[in-house]
């Protein structure tokens, strides 16, 4: 059965990739989608079994997949309680976006391609989870990786779509350098990659120093700080996000599967994997939990301040990405997982109810040509309005109880130690941001007067243009948009392939939290967990949240009733409040406007620096010293020798005949006084 | 003063020569090359002949038959080349055949 879970999609892929010309793109979008259907119906039973009833298992796959020297790797499925929940997460959100592309992408030309990389990514990401050692891992977290990169760049003719794909992949090798070598440590200390190996030898290797550069390190913290540097690549958190935000060049349920509910939490699944690594170094531990509590805070400020509606869910989830580390980095693996569950149901219904906007307003994804869409489609209001309650934090919906937790278990860290203060601080903040920014984007889409009907119907078709001028407009869609050039747009309620995911979204965004409380982080969560996370000896997290003051836990509740009514009286009561403290604070607008400005950073740190050295090696290493000593040296030589031969050639018979008649006369010449006749 | 044999070599080596001085010299006309082809063939029958009266062995002289009537031939498919190389090309100066040019 688990084999089954993990390779249809596979199939699917296969068919859909191989065949899918050949079938045509209805049959590619049916098969694929059945396939993760049936694929996710079986992860449900899977996970009930595991993490109620049953005990965790594996089965073998192949039994020996690489052997060299000492190291050993099998090919086997893991299925405990973790890997059930990211099955189950992996498997709903995926199938439900399947068939939600289905409307989204039904005037795509190559719409066969579009599934079968969703069907390769949902394979790659059941193989990371499914993972029963390091290099398995490894492999689903490259074929992710290789999935994203195909699917932001899925709109291959928009050059910003290639270079925010290309980006994509180069920020998530700098992380993957570092889980490589993250993975070696593990080798080198436990010589094996195995789960079970490495973790009954982690609580021997605490304190264990290894000698590296001329110095004396901590050998586990330096291994679970290089795995951490893989997770914070493909997490996209503080330093390694740049990513992110670009990443909205794909298609929206790309965004909402890949780079919202799933991939992007690969970084938290692998910590909480590995939390009997991580809890034998408490040094890791806390840079967890600063990195994860400035991203928290850090994304949420930039989510203040953009326009494009893509772009401020991006930066909501980088901003969640950061809680989850927050509630990892201070011991409560169960909290980071909790909250990467519900998140993959709210933040996977905001984006796909983003994209149902934007398919309502004809690819347009700015805001500030939205307005006043809650009357022209209800149903996308209503389940963006329930995705924004449980992002905020509403009580009793899904963020309310994991969102929570993590402040509360962040206070009660703090205690301890100064970086969980320092993470509550951030954390909260970020609560209220996170509030202002989710409501704020809905107020500025389905509230206030329609900005699209007074615009200048020519700009915003320009400014469509200029921005979104996505291929599938090409062929349907031009007409279309022409029309809607002359004609005021009339946004209309999405198909029900694009609806039924958001209902079905929407009352997980609503009761997850409710439902699976107790189990995930509750009375009953040592017996869900079982052995899937280690808790050290001394890590009682999960009571000392509880035994909170009462402020701390209505704190959150504050920060998000305050960022609403602060949200409501810019955006509905006084429009022009907003631009005001704009015009008033320019630098600091500016400066979230553009992201911190690390863009530019970087582009001033790594890139041009990196161009610079490519332009050296590829004109002086390359052309001037190995091209013009080796091939084309050689060949420049050869053509001066010969250049004068050639000149013997002139083409002229008498030429030829003379020098016959001369080679005649000297041979017999030879051959008279040479040989005989004397 | 006899003729001998000598003188008849003495001319044939002189009209050899002077075909292919011909041939090689000449700059102008593809014409000319024939004819210094056809002057080189008869030089070669002249020393035929001459050898064949020499050595009274009528051989030589059947032979000189053979190559007359080869020559005709030849002159016959070389003009028939020409016309056509003509026709193709508008002209049949030597300088301007250097097709084989390297």
């Amino acid at each position: 059965m688990i084999s089954a879970i993990v390779f249809l999609p596979l199939l699917g892929f296969l068919i859909a990739g191989l065949f899918g010309r050949r079938i045509g793109d209805r049959p590619s979008e049916i098969v694929t989608t059945t396939f993760l259907f049936v694929s996710c119906l079986l992860s449900w039973v899977v996970f009930c079994r595991v993490g109620f009833t049953g005990q965790p298992f594996s089965v073998q796959v192949l039994a020996n997949w690489m052997t060299s020297g000492v190291l050993k790797i099998d090919w086997s499925l893991r299925v405990d309680t973790l890997t059930g929940v990211m099955l189950v997460v992996v498997t709903t959100v995926s199938s439900l976006v399947h068939l939600y592309s289905i409307g989204y992408m039904h005037e795509d030309p190559s719409r066969s391609r579009f599934f079968a990389y969703l069907s390769l990514f949902t394979f790659a990401m059941l193989m990371l989870v499914t993972a029963d050692n390091l290099a398995q891992m490894f492999f689903g977290w490259e074929g992710v990786g290789l999935a994203s990169y195909l699917l932001i760049g899925f709109w291959y003719e928009k050059p910003s779509a290639n270079a925010a794909a290309i980006k994509a992949f180069v920020v998530n090798r700098v992380g993957d350098f570092g889980f490589a070598l993250g993975i070696f440590m593990v080798f080198i200390l436990t010589k094996s990659i195995s789960f079970d190996t490495i973790f009954a030898a982690a609580p021997g290797l605490a304190h264990k120093q290894i000698h590296m550069f001329g110095g004396d390190w901590d050998a586990m913290t330096l291994t679970c700080l290089l795995l951490f540097m893989g997770a914070m690549g493909k997490s996209a958190q503080f330093l390694l996000h740049t990513w992110l935000p670009d990443a909205m060049e794909g298609p929206t349920p790309v965004s909402a599967l890949i780079h919202a509910a799933t991939m992007v939490t690969a970084g938290v699944f692998m910590v909480a994997r590995l939390s009997p690594l991580f809890e034998q170094a408490p040094d890791a531990l806390t840079v967890v939990t600063i990195i994860g509590g400035t991203t928290a805070f850090f994304a949420a400020t930039i989510g203040l301040v953009q326009n494009d509606i893509k772009r401020v869910i991006a930066y909501s989830t980088c901003s969640q990405l950061g809680y989850m580390f927050v509630g990892l980095g201070v011991g409560g693996y169960s909290l980071g997982i909790f909250h990467l569950f519900t998140h993959a149901f709210f933040k996977a219904l905001l984006f796909l109810g983003a994209g149902s906007v934007i398919h309502a307003m004809h690819h347009e994804q700015d805001m500030r040509n939205m307005g006043g869409l809650a009357k022209k489609i209800p149903l996308t209001f209503w389940c963006m309005t329930f995705g924004t309650l449980a992002l905020t934090g509403f009580p009793l919906t899904a963020g309310y109880f994991s969102k929570d937790a993590i402040i509360e278990a962040s206070y009660a860290a703090g205690l301890h130690g100064q970086a969980a203060t320092y993470a509550f601080v951030m954390t909260v903040l970020a609560a209220g941001m996170t509030s202002f920014y989710s409501w704020r984007l809905v107020f500025m889409t389905f509230f206030g007067k329609p900005r699209w009907e007074q615009a200048d119907p020519h700009d915003a078709h320009a400014i469509a243009d200029a921005h979104h001028d996505a291929p599938s407009e090409e062929d349907a869609g031009h007409d279309d948009h022409d029309e809607h050039g002359h004609h005021a747009l009339d946004p209309q309620e999405s198909p029900n392939t694009m609806m039924i995911p958001l209902y079905v979204l929407s009352i997980g965004a609503i009761f997850a939290g409710l439902a699976f409380k107790g189990f995930f982080i509750g009375h009953d969560a040592a017996e869900f967990w079982r052995t899937s996370l280690f808790f050290g000896a001394d890590n009682h997290i999960l009571h000392e949240m509880h035994e909170v003051p009462e402020w701390v836990g209505l704190l959150p509740f504050v920060m998000m009733l305050g960022g609403f009514a602060l949200s409501a009286y810019m955006y509905i009561f006084a429009p022009e409040v907003p631009v005001r403290l704009a015009a008033r604070f320019n630098p600091l607008y500016k400066f979230l406007l553009n992201k911190w400005y690390f863009d530019e950073l970087y582009d001033f740190l790594f890139v041009r620096p990196a161009f610079w050295l490519g332009r050296l090696f590829w004109k002086g290493g390359d052309g001037a010293i190995i091209d013009r000593l080796g091939p084309d040296g050689i060949a420049a030589r050869v053509l001066d020798g010969t250049s004068w031969i050639v000149k013997l050639q002139t083409g002229y018979i008498y030429n030829y005949a003379f020098a016959m008649l001369i080679g005649l006369a000297a041979i017999i010449t030879w051959a008279l006084v040479g040989s005989g006749v004397h | 003063m006899a003729i001998g044999l000598e003188h008849y070599l003495v001319v044939a080596a002189v009209l050899f020569t002077l075909g292919v001085a011909g041939i090689i010299i000449n700059r102008k006309n593809i014409i000319i090359i024939l004819m210094s082809v056809e002057l080189i063939l008869l030089s070669v029958n002249l020393n035929l002949v001459a050898f064949s009266q020499q050595l009274n062995d009528l051989t030589g002289q059947i032979f000189a038959l053979f190559i007359l009537t080869v020559a005709a031939a030849e002159a016959a498919i070389g003009l028939a080349i020409l016309v056509t190389y003509f026709r193709n090309r508008g002209t049949i100066a030597v300088e301007d055949i250097n097709m084989m040019k390297g």
